[in-house]
């Protein structure tokens, strides 16, 4: 696919991101869940997922879910749980400013390695960063969808939503 | 002799499962009748986690539901028959084909839970092998664990094209875009975008044009162009993309074929995908021991298919006077409320405005 071709019109991530994400105090604070979700559909387990019940869904479930920044905890439980991978956990090192972290769901094959340096995705599947896999839980209750932590510079936590490994193609 | 039954249930998918499960709840003896060698419908080849609210078991893969489903109806000792191809709907019986035997079974009471076919489309040389159907190639990957290519091009990008995509990703199967003839993406946002951040472009007001290959190797390429408002393709925006493989997930019909051959009144309601039963809230049908469920009845989702199944069932004991009619009357309201929660957004809207439409001509009796 040519570049061109690859330019989305019509990316499905409306321009409003921004204006979900946390306050930069709030990241530097802990890690904090980005929810990715931007559609009435008719659907909820996030809300269930976490224990901190920082997620909400009004009247029924066909609304869009919204988030407490203040009671999120960054823990990653609602990662896994939502049919549709649409939550992600960024977090800014405290110590260090310039290093971040990017908590993603996976559900292939192939999973890297821990500290195995993989090459950070954008969301139209285009490399912006390297990055390094500092965590992988895979476990009975993620049921088969892995919850994979990277490591990259802070600059790229809003940016960076999947990875490709470097050995694939 | 004539085998009997009280109530027979055509299709195992969701909605034929749970209409079995509801009235054998209430003390229907009831058999199932699906054509396929493993029973769950749709629901077998779905690797995915699923949309819905908890009591919908949302957050589990469907192929997970279909194993729940079908233990409910083994406790409930809910017989079912396998590649059993229900060939026809007369008075009361129906006329059942095995690989090795046909028999007929009369019935008092019948769902028609036979789910949908999928749509075609019209480009040069669209008869070429290596051209699939997503449902083909969602079962030769998910139920037989077939790799079915290597480098796809998908047409569609409704909820089926995108899942299909990413299962095809998840198999190792290379998708070079997702063309959609509309200027945006028809499924959910959440699908769409796990598409595109792995990099799988989704090119809106485009679509396939023509199919390169010959008999003997099968397809081995494709032209796709952008089109216009009327959806004419625009000249000069033809690109070749090397595929092996084509995908059209391009919506499903109705299978309604037995309700209107049985004599069931019919319409036409495309906001259900075609032609579909006239029927009332409880899904029976103008033929008072006939009901229906799932997608045959308009297409959705596997919830709706589930609650509709519910209703089917427990509407069909209630027509025979078997169980307590009030228990099953405000069962039947508690369901109503559910489907009406699940409908209560945009996406739901056309099944809301289809059996609005479909009421509206029934309660014209
Ligand atoms: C790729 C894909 C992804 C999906 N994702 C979701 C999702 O995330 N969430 C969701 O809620 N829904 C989803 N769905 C939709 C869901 O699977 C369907 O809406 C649901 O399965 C419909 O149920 P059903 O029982 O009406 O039909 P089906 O599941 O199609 O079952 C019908 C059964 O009837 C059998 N049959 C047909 N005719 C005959 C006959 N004459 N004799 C005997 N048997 C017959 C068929 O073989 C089949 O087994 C998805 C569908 C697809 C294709
Ligand atoms: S990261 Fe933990 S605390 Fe935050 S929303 Fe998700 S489950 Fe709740
Ligand atoms: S579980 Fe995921 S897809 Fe479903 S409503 Fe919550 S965030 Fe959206």
């Amino acid at each position: 696919m040519s570049e061109d071709q690859n330019n989305l019109n019509h990316s499905t991530i409306p321009e409003f991101l921004t204006d979900i994400l946390p306050p930069e105090e709030r990241i530097l604070k802990r890690p904090v869940a980005i929810i990715e979700c931007f559609q009435e559909i008719p659907c909820n387990p996030c809300v269930d997922s976490c224990p901190q019940n920082a997620i909400s869904i009004d009247e029924g479930i066909n609304r869009i879910p919204q988030i407490d920044y203040d009671l999120c905890t960054g823990c990653t439980l609602c990662v896994p749980k939502c049919p549709g991978l649409a939550i992600f956990v960024v977090g800014v090192d405290k110590e260090d400013k310039t290093k971040g972290s990017v908590t993603i769901p996976y559900e292939f094959n192939d999973l890297p390695q821990i500290g195995e340096e993989v090459i950070g995705l954008n969301r139209q599947g285009k490399p912006v960063t390297p990055a390094v896999v500092k965590k992988v839980i895979v476990s009975k209750i993620t049921d088969k969808t892995a919850v994979i932590t990277l490591s990259l510079p802070s600059e790229f936590i809003h940016e960076v939503r999947f990875f490709k490994r470097q050995s694939s193609k | 002799m004539i085998r009997k039954v009280q109530m027979a249930v055509i299709g195992g998918g969701p909605a034929g499962l749970s209409a079995a499960v509801a009235a054998a709840s209430q003390g229907v003896t009831v058999e199932i009748f699906d054509d396929n060698f493993i029973p769950g419908g749709q629901l077998i080849k779905q690797t995915h986690k699923f949309f819905g609210a908890k009591q919908h078991l949302c957050g589990t893969r469907g192929m997970d539901i279909a194993q729940i489903l079908l233990d409910r109806c083994t406790q409930h000792n809910v017989i079912i028959n396998q590649q059993a191809t229900v060939t026809g709907v007369y008075a009361n019986t129906l006329g059942v084909l095995y690989p090795d035997k046909f028999e007929e079974v009369e019935f008092k009471s019948l769902v028609v839970a036979t789910g949908a076919s999928e749509n075609m489309i019209r480009f040069v040389n669209n008869e070429l092998p290596g051209i699939y159907g997503a449902g083909a190639i969602q079962t030769l990957m998910n139920v037989f664990g077939i790799r079915p290519a290597q480098n796809v091009l998908m047409v569609g990008s409704g909820n089926i094209g995108l899942i299909v995509s990413y299962q095809l990703k998840q198999a190792e199967v290379e998708v070079e875009c997702i063309v959609e003839a509309l200027p945006q993406v028809g499924g959910y946002q959440v699908h769409a975008s796990k598409i595109q951040r792995m990099g799988i472009p989704i090119l809106t007001n485009h679509t396939i044009i023509r199919a390169e290959g010959n008999e003997q190797e099968g397809v081995t390429g494709a032209i796709i162009s952008e089109i216009d408002k009327d959806f004419r393709p625009v000249p000069g925006t033809e690109k070749y993309l090397s595929v092996d493989t084509i995908c059209l997930a391009v919506g499903l019909t109705p299978l309604a074929d037995l309700l209107e051959q049985c004599g069931c009144k019919m319409t036409t309601i495309s906001e259900l995908g075609g032609r579909v039963a006239v029927h009332n809230h409880y899904m029976q049908t103008s033929r008072p021991d006939v009901f229906l469920a799932g997608d045959v009845s308009g297409i959705e989702e596997a919830v709706t298919a589930t609650l509709e199944g519910q209703l089917a069932g427990l509407a069909a004991a209630k027509y025979m006077n078997i169980g307590n009619p009030l228990i099953i009357q405000n069962k039947m309201n508690e369901i109503l409320i559910q489907l009406n929660e699940f409908r209560d957004g945009p996406f739901g809207e056309k099944a809301t405005y289809g059996s609005q439409r479909l009421l509206k001509e029934y309660s014209y009796e």
